[in-house]
């Protein structure tokens, strides 16, 4: 698991001296009886994109809110550059935000809206003109200058909300679900231009949404949040190979989740790994791990479908299940198969469609083998 | 099927129209007509057919309350505001090039430009009464009363409209910040009023304002004053059962407007460098602006006519056309003098009602 990296990637979070530009400490915000955030701490750095991902009512966006200076903490201090930014109201905090509904106003034209935020500042006001141009060229906006905001496609108004919220060159961007009201492939072509946008200004992003997908994209690092905590915080790959928890794994992507006993060590298992005992007829799953379990603790094992191989005969690998398909989803590149291995236990394997669909030589009932190395998935406690 | 809808909405506006059309039509008969010692007490005009009355048709009554006079002022503040509609947006180019303009800009730019307007109209009149001599009769006014009542209601409607505005709009305001669960019991509370009849609230305001009514009573109670302040039967009077009367119809379309506004606004403005009072002008107060213009139409145009408030709660020297038009019908029984006075009522609200008309067009849009 562990490669060598490549040299001079961007990783801040893994350098002792590095300045984070956000830090949460201790964090609580409390609505009434209801606790939106419990005792959190994290640190951003500079010209991260950062996302917050966990479902409605996890936090994320009272964690934002927070940030905006639109909440106050109940306890706890968030510093932004080293400095509390408790007491500063919205309109003198160096941050920015995009609004999840745009916010944009309607009664001013798009060239007003992003100049709206300049005209508030001390800017003089024949750098205004330039700058509002350099944000319309930016965002592809030069031709809508003049228009209204409902005179123009959801596309186009969320790249005046962009603009807007980048013209003051803030040290902080909050991005508030900002691609939620677009469809997909628009979506798709969005989170690369914002990708872009986020290298070419500098600014530190930070992202809250609850598509998966979209944070694994843009972002350089994730926060898992569930219930007001952070369940894991780590770049996009690790997220997704080695989730720390049950929950983030199935919160990320596909999975297949095994319970199972850590068995007594013995000969076969190799140096480094536990096998774990899912069943009391069938074969242990081996895996590789970094730290030790005490024998007879229970634990669960995590693989992604894509890293489970189908055959129909029977492979040489470290880990092999055999089973009958139940059920093919065909996605057009990828299928999906579903296996019953045991009664009442379905593991979920993918496969690429090397071939056309007609050429398939699986279908329903088949006997096929399952099989994945031992580093192929991760052994999970909590 | 289009047929069935033009005749579902041609029903109740035949109704309408011809209960509209035809008492207007004959008090617009009755005011051609002469006083008379009779039952009803003019003189018939159509007795003698149609044609008969259009060619004796005397103007006398139009003449007596100085129509012509309301006419021509009409006439030169319609004339002023288009000069100042057509000639505002160029002045405004010529002195600021600049698509960046500020508040002071725009008012020195409107000062000219008004300027330019009243200068223009002045020369209009100037000309027209050097060129048609016999305009001199037509804006003399006979009998000073009516004039002065359509001008004395029009500053009570003016001044009345924009007290009803200053104390609608922050309770409207409040409204619509007022948290979820509390929005349908505050708005019941501002139609509460009108379970009551109308004049029982205004008959009630004679007993809070009367000398030895419950205000005076209070303050000298407090100590506040040493003797009664005398508030009934004066225009103070008035602008207080306006004000109150007409209060929810300004609340409630302007509280509709800021109902409808998105909270995130005022948010993103804020992030963007306002505080909240600049928040307020740049964002809430533009966006809830065809609330407050409707708010303001539905309180002045019954105002101006209002008669039952000034009758009750003014004195002798609060002369409101509503009140001379009642005199007119009821004491003096100049039935035809009195149509008169209601038909140049109704030709003045015509214009008010129309630019209420474009107003919600344009909201609509």
């Amino acid at each position: 698991m562990a490669q060598p990296k490549p040299n001079k990637v961007f990783a801040p979070w893994d350098d002792p001296d590095a300045k984070p530009i956000i830090q949460f400490k201790n964090v609580t915000k409390r609505f009434g009886d209801f606790t939106a955030i419990d005792n959190l701490t994290l640190d951003i750095y500079p010209q991260e994109f950062f996302a917050l991902l966990g479902p409605s009512g996890c936090g994320k966006t009272t964690l934002m809110r927070m940030l905006g200076g639109f909440e106050t903490p109940t306890e706890g201090t968030i510093l932004l550059d080293g400095v509390d930014i408790g007491p500063v109201p919205p309109n003198e905090r160096p941050v920015n935000m995009m609004f999840q509904s745009y916010a944009l106003f309607p009664h001013l034209s798009v060239w007003d809206n992003i100049a709206f935020g300049l005209k508030r500042s001390n800017m003089p006001k024949d750098q205004i003109g330039e700058r509002v141009e350099r944000m319309l060229k930016l965002t592809q906006l030069g031709k809508f200058a003049k228009r209204k905001p409902h005179q123009i496609s959801g596309g186009q108004r969320q790249r005046v909300a962009l603009a807007r919220s980048l013209a003051k060159a803030p040290k902080l961007l909050l991005l508030d679900e900002p691609l939620g009201a677009l469809d997909k492939k628009l979506r798709n072509e969005t989170q690369f231009e914002l990708m872009d946008i986020q290298e070419t200004t500098g600014t530190t992003f930070v992202i809250v949404t609850h598509d998966q997908e979209e944070a694994m994209t843009v972002a350089s690092r994730v926060a898992v949040m569930v219930d007001g905590n952070l369940a894991q915080v780590a770049t996009p790959d690790q997220i997704y190979e080695a989730p720390s928890s049950t929950y983030v794994a199935d919160f990320i992507g596909d999975v297949n989740i095994i319970e199972g006993v850590v068995d007594l060590p013995d000969a076969e298992v190799p140096d480094g790994a536990v096998s774990i005992r899912w069943s009391p007829t069938e074969a242990p799953i081996i895996a590789m791990m970094d730290t030790a379990l005490p024998t007879a603790s229970a634990c669960h094992f995590a693989i992604r479908p894509e890293k489970v191989s189908i055959s129909t005969e029977k492979p040489e690998a470290k880990n092999v299940m055999s089973g009958k398909i139940l059920d093919i989803a065909y996605l057009g590149n990828i299928s999906t198969y579903h296996v019953e291995v045991a009664p009442g236990l379905i593991i979920k394997a993918q496969a690429t469609n090397v071939r056309r669909l007609s050429r398939r030589n699986l279908t329903w009932d088949d006997h096929v083998y399952l099989s994945w190395t031992d580093t192929a998935g991760v052994v999970l406690t909590e | 099927m289009k047929l069935r809808r033009s005749f579902l909405i041609a029903v109740p506006y035949t109704w309408l129209l011809i209960f509209f059309l035809v008492p207007f039509g004959i008090v617009l008969k009755i005011s051609f007509s002469d006083i008379a010692l009779a039952i009803p007490p003019y003189t018939p005009t159509l007795k003698d057919g149609f044609w008969q009355m259009l060619s004796g048709l005397d103007l006398e009554n139009y003449a007596f309350i100085g129509a012509g006079a309301v006419f021509a002022l009409f006439a030169v503040v319609v004339i002023s505001i288009a000069m100042f509609q057509i000639v505002y947006p160029r002045v405004r180019r010529a002195l600021i090039p600049d698509a960046r303009y500020g508040v002071f800009d725009s008012a020195a730019a409107a000062l000219t430009t008004l300027a330019v307007a009243l200068v223009n109209v002045a020369l209009i009149v100037a000309v027209l009464g050097l060129l048609f001599p016999a305009l001199k009769a037509f804006v003399d006014i006979p009998d000073f009363l009516y004039f002065a009542a359509y001008l004395s209601s029009l500053k009570i409607a003016i001044i009345s409209t924009f007290l009803t505005l200053l104390i609608g709009y922050p309770i409207a305001y409040a409204m619509a910040r007022a948290a979820e669960h509390w929005r349908p019991t505050l708005l019941m509370l501002v139609i509460l009023p009108f379970w009551t009849s109308f004049l029982i609230r205004v008959y009630a305001w004679i007993g809070i304002l009367s000398t030895e009514g419950y205000l005076n009573q209070f303050l000298l109670g407090v100590g506040i004053i040493g003797e009664p302040l005398a508030i009934l039967n004066t225009p103070i009077a008035v602008y207080i059962g306006i004000v109150y009367t007409y209060l929810p119809f300004m609340v409630l379309p302007i509280y509709a407007a800021l109902d409808k506004m998105d909270d995130s606004l005022v948010e993103a403005a804020e992030d963007l460098g306002c505080t909240a009072l600049s928040a307020f002008w740049l964002v809430t107060a533009p966006l809830s602006k065809p609330g407050v213009i409707a708010g303001c139409f539905l309180v002045f145009i019954p105002t101006l006519g209002e008669f039952v408030i000034p009758s009750l709660l003014g004195g002798s020297n609060t002369v409101m056309i509503g009140k001379v038009l009642w005199e007119e019908f009821f004491n003096n029984r100049d039935w035809p003098v009195a149509s008169a006075v209601a038909v140049i009522l109704l030709l003045i609200l015509i214009i008010p009602i129309v630019l209420f008309q474009r107003n919600q067009q344009e909201a609509d849009q």
